[in-house]
Formats: C-alpha cells, sequence, structure tokens
C-alpha cells in the first residue's frame, strides 16, 4: 500500500493523535488499522502496543477492535480474498463465485489456506453493485467477477 | 424534466474529474468564493430555499438542519461538520460514485458547509471497505490544502473498520470518538450535542455535494427542479440487480420506478418478468409490479408505503425465491446489528431462526404469523432504526408474497428448487462460529 515507514508504531500512532482533538480517543480506530497493517492482525501484544501508545488500556482498545469487521483478531492469511454475498451480488450468482474460491482454495468461506497464504472471507455489500460481483482482492475492489475468473486470480495471488 | 442537467455529477459524466486544475476549468470552488462573501445566514438560506434534504435515506430538509446549529458566541465549544461517507446501505454505490469522479466538489460542499455553520473543522467519515475512494479523497483533500483552498478550515478523513451502523449518525460520532460504533438515544440531536458533546452538522455526501450547485443555480431556482414542493433536484439512482444496464444514473427526482428501470436500464434481461424492485435499500418495503409507475420522490412513493431511500433501485427477477430473499436481508442485519438495544439483538436473530426453518420446510403456518409478530415487536421499538429496517422488509415480503411463503409450508421445502438464482446463498453470519442461529452447511 504506502511505502515502509521506517517510524515505530508509537511514532506513526503519535502522528495520528495529532489529527485530532487532545484528551479525545479519536485515534483508537486509525492506530487499530496502523497495528493490523504492520503485524497483519491484532494479536494480544499488538492491543497492548496501541494503548500503551495512546495511554489507554488493552481492555478498552480491545473492545473497540471487537466491534468491526475490519479488524482480525486471529492470525490471517499473507492475502485476503472478500466475496460480497449481499444481495444485488447474490441475484447475479455471488455463489457461484463464492463456491468456485471454495473450490480453488480448498477451504471454507472464514478460513485460511494451510500454507498461510490466503484467507477466504464472505462479506457484506461492499457498494459495487452495479458491477457484480464484487471481489477485494486485498482490498482493491475487482469488478464483474465471473467463477471462470477464479482459477486466475487464485493464480496471481500464488505467484505474487 | 428532460432537460434537468447532470447537477452533481456534472462534467463527470465521460470522465473522472479528479484534478484540481480540472475541477476549477468546470467552474470548480467559485461557488466556495461567492459563499465566503455571503453572511453564514444567508448561505443557510440559500439551502432552505432549495428544500434539499438529506440524500443518505432520512430525507430531512438539510438547509433547516444547519439552522438549528447554535452560532459560535452562544456556545463554549467549537462547531463541527461531519460528513457521513460510512455508504453501506445494500445496493447503495453513489456516494462511491462522487469520490471516485468528483473527490473536489465533495470537498468544496464540505466547505460551503463549513461556513454556513462557521465551523473550523470537518470531519470526512469514509467506511473502512473504500480504498481507492479515501485514496481519491485524501488526493483532492491534499491538492486543496496545497492550493490555499482550506483557508483557516481543517479537514479531516478518518477511516471506519467495517460496520453498517456507523452510517447511523450518532452511531457515526460514537465511531469518530474512538469507540464501538453504537447508537446513541436522541435527544440531544447532533446539531447540540454531536462530536465532543459539541454543535455538530452532519450531512451525508451526496448532499454535501450537492450544496455547490444549490447556490450556483440559486436555491430558489433549484427547488423547482425534479418534483417540488419535497423533492427538489436531482437524484443519484443506484440501479442494479437483475437488469440489462445496472448504474449510476443522475435524473431528477419524479422519474418513474418504470422509466428507470426500462428505458435507462434497458429492463430484465434474458426474457424474464420482473418480480419484486428492492424500493431505495434493503431497509424498506420491496415494490411489487404493480406499483412500477409510481414517480420517485419521496411523496409519491409515501402514498403508497415505500420509501426513496438512499436512491436504490434493484430489480429482482421471476427465477427469485421470496423466501430465499427475505431471508438474506435479514441475515444481514442480524450481521450488523450492534447489541445494545434488545428489540434489535434478539429479533434480528429470530426472523433469521424463522426464515431458515421456512426456507427449508421446516415451519408450519403459525410461523408465517410469529415472523409477522416479531416483525411487529420490533418496529418503533428499537434503540435506531436498524430494527425497524429489518422488520420493514421482512415484513412486506411476507404479507406481499404470502403464497410463496405458504408454498414452503404446504411443499417441506423450496419449490424453486434450484431454479431461484438466489439458491444456495451464503452470509457472513453464516461464518462466524458463535452465531447459533446460523446453522450453515458447508459449501461444496
Amino acid at each position: 500500500m504506502s511505502a515502509p515507514d521506517v517510524r515505530s508504531l508509537y511514532d506513526e500512532i503519535q502522528a495520528v493523535r495529532t489529527r485530532y482533538p487532545e484528551g479525545t480517543r479519536s485515534a483508537v480506530l486509525p492506530a487499530l488499522r496502523l497495528a493490523q497493517e504492520r503485524y497483519g492482525w491484532l494479536s494480544r501484544e499488538a492491543i497492548e502496543e496501541v494503548a500503551e501508545a495512546l495511554e489507554l488500556t488493552p481492555a478498552y482498545c480491545y473492545s473497540v477492535a471487537s466491534f468491526y469487521d475490519m479488524f482480525h483478531l486471529e492470525p490471517v492469511g499473507r492475502h485476503t480474498i472478500e466475496v460480497c454475498t449481499n444481495v444485488c451480488c447474490a441475484l447475479v450468482n455471488a455463489q457461484a463465485v463464492l463456491s468456485a474460491f471454495v473450490r480453488e482454495l480448498g477451504i471454507q468461506p472464514g478460513e485460511t489456506t494451510p500454507d498461510g497464504e490466503v484467507t477466504l472471507r464472505a462479506v457484506e455489500c461492499l457498494g459495487g453493485c452495479s458491477t457484480p460481483t464484487i471481489v477485494a482482492v486485498d482490498h482493491r475492489y475487482r469488478q464483474s467477477v465471473a467463477p471462470e475468473d477464479v482459477p486466475a486470480i487464485v493464480e496471481e495471488l500464488r505467484n505474487g | 424534466m428532460a432537460e434537468t442537467p447532470t447537477l452533481v455529477l456534472a462534467g463527470a459524466e465521460e470522465a473522472p474529474l479528479r484534478s484540481l486544475a480540472a475541477y476549477r476549468e468546470a467552474g470548480g470552488y467559485l461557488q466556495l468564493e461567492r459563499a465566503r462573501a455571503m453572511t453564514p445566514q444567508a448561505v443557510t438560506q440559500e439551502l432552505i430555499d432549495s428544500n434539499l434534504r438529506g440524500r443518505g435515506g432520512a430525507f430531512f430538509p438539510t438547509g433547516r438542519k444547519a439552522s438549528f446549529i447554535p452560532s459560535p458566541d452562544k456556545v463554549a465549544r467549537p462547531i463541527y461538520v461531519a460528513v457521513n461517507a460510512d455508504e453501506s446501505e445494500p445496493g447503495t454505490f453513489k456516494d462511491r460514485e462522487i469520490m471516485l469522479r468528483v473527490p473536489h466538489r465533495l470537498i468544496e460542499g464540505c466547505l460551503i458547509a463549513a461556513h454556513a455553520v462557521q465551523s473550523k473543522r470537518v470531519y470526512i467519515y469514509i467506511r473502512g471497505e473504500y480504498l481507492a475512494e479515501y485514496e481519491s479523497v485524501q488526493a483532492a483533500l491534499d491538492e486543496a490544502r496545497e492550493a490555499g483552498i482550506l483557508g483557516d478550515v481543517e479537514i479531516v478523513i478518518h477511516r471506519g473498520a467495517g460496520a453498517y451502523i456507523c452510517g447511523e449518525e450518532t452511531a457515526l460520532l460514537e465511531s469518530l470518538e474512538g469507540k464501538r460504533g453504537q447508537p446513541r438515544s436522541k435527544p440531544p440531536f447532533p446539531a447540540i450535542s454531536g462530536v465532543y458533546s459539541s454543535p455538530t452538522l452532519i450531512n451525508n455526501v451526496e448532499t454535501i455535494t450537492t450544496m455547490p450547485k444549490v447556490l450556483e443555480l440559486g436555491g430558489e431556482e433549484y427547488a423547482k427542479l425534479g418534483a417540488p414542493p419535497d423533492s427538489t433536484g436531482t437524484r443519484i439512482f443506484c440501479l442494479s440487480g437483475n437488469v440489462a444496464r445496472p448504474g449510476a444514473y443522475e435524473l431528477p427526482h419524479g422519474v418513474t420506478v418504470r422509466h428507470l428501470i426500462e428505458e435507462i436500464g434497458g429492463g430484465v434481461p434474458g426474457g424474464r418478468t420482473l418480480k419484486a424492485v428492492m424500493m431505495g435499500g434493503s431497509s424498506f418495503p420491496v415494490m411489487t409490479p404493480e406499483d412500477l409507475d409510481t414517480p420517485l420522490d419521496a411523496t409519491s412513493l409515501g402514498r403508497k408505503g415505500y420509501f426513496i431511500g438512499s436512491g436504490v433501485v434493484t430489480v429482482i427477477d421471476d427465477r427469485a425465491c421470496m423466501v430465499q430473499f427475505a431471508l438474506r436481508a435479514g441475515q444481514f442485519y442480524m450481521h450488523e446489528s450492534c447489541g445494545k438495544c434488545t428489540p434489535c439483538r434478539v429479533g434480528t436473530r429470530w426472523l433469521v431462526q424463522l426464515l431458515r426453518a421456512i426456507e427449508r420446510g421446516e415451519a408450519s403456518e403459525r410461523d408465517l404469523e410469529l415472523v409477522l409478530d416479531v416483525c411487529d415487536r420490533m418496529i418503533g421499538k428499537c434503540l435506531c432504526v436498524l430494527g425497524d429496517s429489518d422488520a420493514m422488509i421482512v415484513a412486506s415480503c411476507v404479507t406481499k408474497f404470502r403464497d410463496e411463503f405458504r408454498a414452503h409450508v404446504e411443499h417441506g421445502g423450496c419449490p424453486f428448487g434450484h431454479d431461484s438464482q438466489l439458491d444456495g446463498l451464503y452470509a457472513p453470519v453464516d461464518q462466524h462460529a458463535h452465531a447459533p442461529a446460523a446453522e450453515a452447511e458447508a459449501l461444496v
């Protein structure tokens, strides 16, 4: 995504804090995001690091992290594939796209391949309803994905 | 009506209008200049005169909302503007189009709104999944800041992290404050006590982005467009589902649902016929074919029990099993319920359990009444509208497609078999081990 930051997570979080009024907790979400981008997921240690940088308790930061769908409290793969399964995509057969990923990767939605490479997730509406099925590959939207496109996407990630 | 110009997406019909230079060439930031030469009250008055109403779904008069914000000399706290870019209503993709195609118009709208309520600080809350959209708005913001356009106003982009409920305005404010995104009880309303207990004007992206055009045309002229007096101006309709040409179409309020689907969208493909329309979003009653000639304005839709919502028109063709459709909609609300109030937390789960039993043919006729009874115990009894939304769409499916629901009971299973395009549907609730209501089967 962005160029690798040579600063420590602590310094990055302090920079983010300046965007918000002093004495507020508004930096929690961006700080958790920074930690997740750095470590891939939010381990107990990562949450403790965020808490310390923000002068909050780990319990508070965990309670916030656990509310949001995009924060991973368990390890995930190096890549994520997220398939929209909400009604607009479902009406034009998102089920078949999701099933194609299940077959190609050999895992169920919510699981990670045994080599730790790819996590497959079914997600709610991604807001790309005019070009179904929407598949977010490492958070970049692929539009109008059909089941026959699936092997190439998986191949691309395995080689990438 | 055919002569109504493109407003919100003006200049970006062919290609995105991303750079500051291109936006300026199209007249960009001129209205901000004009606004700053006017008194804040005069800007608010233009918004009142235009009768612009909230495009996020609630359709609240924008000018009136701005007029509720106290003037800075009357309050000890700073005044904030919050832009709701947490677009997550199923079927909605208009704010995304705005952020990708006319990001500078959004920034210009933010600055006009800030001037109207005398605010020096604007937060744009963008849903976490929108990465390209965030990059587009951030790039425009950086360019505008570099060019000195912001003046003494600071705009901060705050990214969400995956929670539909944060589109509810008070949940958004909680999330912006670094908390779990759970709605507050109202009153107080955000205009009095919003973010950091300060007066906060909160508007949807499309609403904010319309503001420069309201000033350009003048409030009174804007109010003549569309379907006055209540549904003035244009709307970016989000057409999707079983339709030949899905897309985001900016049209004046008042075109009919049929015109949008058949003339603009090319109708239902594959020789199929239309069975239902998800009208306004998945949070509202579904529309049946006899109402297709209803104009897309709040008053005409309201007369027939529909809502314009966030401008969603999702076409469902005759292959669809409406029990499956109701179930999939219900699963969404179950997944997104924040858990704060009981009718929603429990009701959304019950509905999924019941609908799943109906779909599998394991329900009785009495269970259909039970679904409606659960809906009845949710509507008007939840802390925010999420629970009501679930109840509204599910109840409308049971009521309007009663024969289909009954057929599942009599048949001992889904009478559509594998013919429904929704067959084999899967939902995120199915992948959570802690969701006992899900009882999902493994995919093959």
